[in-house]
């Protein structure tokens, strides 16, 4: 077996491979919004008196953390022609993985606003705060301290699952990478330097969120 | 869709089941060696095991069963996609279980292996005998999460061209032009592999929550 790795066509297509980068820190960071927006809302309806909306939530929840991202991708993007609404694959994939990541983040912000005990609240209001400063520092920032680790890490899980969203062939790195693969067929070589560079953007995300952490969530007296 | 399709939506499901099987006990065995190197005390160990983990939780799946897919032909070992498929699944599992199990070993009481020290036990039967047992309970949710995880993430090997279910979902919906129910029923066939799981873990969580109060 004499094989020769040849890096030619990967050192090429550096360039459209560092703007599909882009595109897959764009998919990433509007999903992890639109996750957001889901999970925020979600646990609003998670605790509504009505029993049906509930059940929505925890079916919903249920359904799409027991489903494969592939499968939901695959879903949404049939569906959504369906119920009238045409979009381009970037926008399908920026949906999908907002649902996807929003179902998780249910779960997950509603533990963090479970952990904030109704007393810390009464404590707050007893030592003379304002009502906003009672929300703002007693019950917002240590439920937000408590679910930033964990929201984090899933929200690196979801930047590594737009490589998923090139099965609908949306601009980002994985789909790009493919073209190239098939332009050359030197497989290993362009999947290796992508692989590398999956690595650095997760590294890279992993930085951002603890410069935030330090900077907003750290307490004040070590 | 008829009878045939859904026939062929079960094959699928067969090949589902047996990746995620082989994928599981496979990646349980390397899972337990990368967990003990992990923990094992030894520096050069820890570093190599560490950098592992953090590669394979830093990369998308889909990107390592490519690599390990083309990377294999390239050292000049054959493979079908099922066998490659396999391998990289392992090796995913391997470090994913390895990071839980690093986690529930070093939960367990440093008393304990102090103790199994004192009564002059060997390393073997020192975490054989005392620390496995009582980690592996620890670890009992998190790696049934992980199966669930390991369950889904089988679906990418229709990306490489396996036909598991999600392929035949691929190959009917191409043939009988319904991806809404297709993929709907392809959807359920997984909910009801991983539904169960789900389930149990949340139920043994709550179990050792409550032993542990």
């Amino acid at each position: 077996m004499n094989y020769t790795l040849d890096f030619t066509p990967v050192i090429d297509g550096l360039p459209s491979l560092l703007s599909a980068c882009l595109g897959t820190f764009f998919l990433a960071i509007c999903g992890m919004l639109l996750a957001t927006v889901i999970g925020i809302g979600g646990v609003v309806l998670r605790q509504s008196p009505i029993k049906a909306l509930r059940w929505l939530v925890i079916g919903f929840v249920e359904i799409i953390r027991n489903t494969p991202f592939l499968v939901q991708i695959f879903f949404i993007y049939f569906a959504l022609p369906l119920a009238g609404i045409r979009l381009d694959p970037t926008p399908t994939a920026i949906i999908a993985l907002g649902i996807n990541g929003g179902a998780y983040a249910i779960e997950i912000i509603r533990g963090g606003v479970q952990s904030i005990s109704k007393g810390q609240m009464e404590a707050g209001l007893a030592l003379g705060l304002h009502k906003a400063q009672v929300f703002r520092l007693i019950i917002l920032k240590p439920a937000l301290r408590a679910i930033y680790p964990s929201l984090t890490s899933q929200f690196v899980l979801l930047t590594l699952s737009t490589s998923i969203a090139s099965a609908i062939s949306a601009y980002e790195l994985t789909s790009v990478s493919q073209r190239i693969e098939s332009d050359s067929f030197r497989s290993f070589e362009v999947y290796f330097t992508v692989t590398v560079f999956y690595l650095v953007i997760s590294w890279v995300m992993m930085r951002i969120f603890a410069f935030f952490s330090a900077r907003y969530f750290s307490y004040p007296v070590k | 869709m008829g009878r045939d399709e859904f026939v062929f939506l079960l094959i699928g499901l067969k090949w589902t089941v047996a990746l995620s099987v082989v994928a599981f006990i496979c990646g349980c065995i390397a899972g337990l060696i990368v967990a003990l190197a992990r923990t094992s005390g030894i520096t050069l160990l820890e570093r190599i095991t560490a950098g592992y983990i953090a590669v394979f939780q830093g990369t998308p799946l889909l990107m390592q069963l490519f690599v390990v897919y083309y990377g294999l032909a390239l050292i000049g070992i054959r493979m079908d996609a099922w066998a490659a498929v396999s391998v990289g699944l392992t090796l995913h599992a391997s470090a994913y279980l390895g990071e839980i199990w690093r986690g529930s070993i070093e939960a367990v009481p440093k008393g304990q292996t102090e103790a199994a020290k004192a009564l002059a036990l060997r390393y073997f039967s020192r975490m054989k005998d005392v620390v496995l047992p009582q980690a592996i309970r620890i670890s009992l949710p998190a790696t049934i999460g992980f199966l669930v995880q390991l369950i889904k993430g089988t679906s990418l090997a229709s990306i490489v061209g396996f036909t598991e279910l999600t392929r035949a979902g691929n190959i009917i919906s191409n043939q009988i032009f319904q991806p809404i129910t297709v993929f709907g029923i392809v959807g359920i066939l997984y909910f009801l592999m991983c539904c169960p799981l789900t389930i149990y873990g949340a139920h043994l969580e709550r179990k050792f929550a409550a032993s542990t109060r």
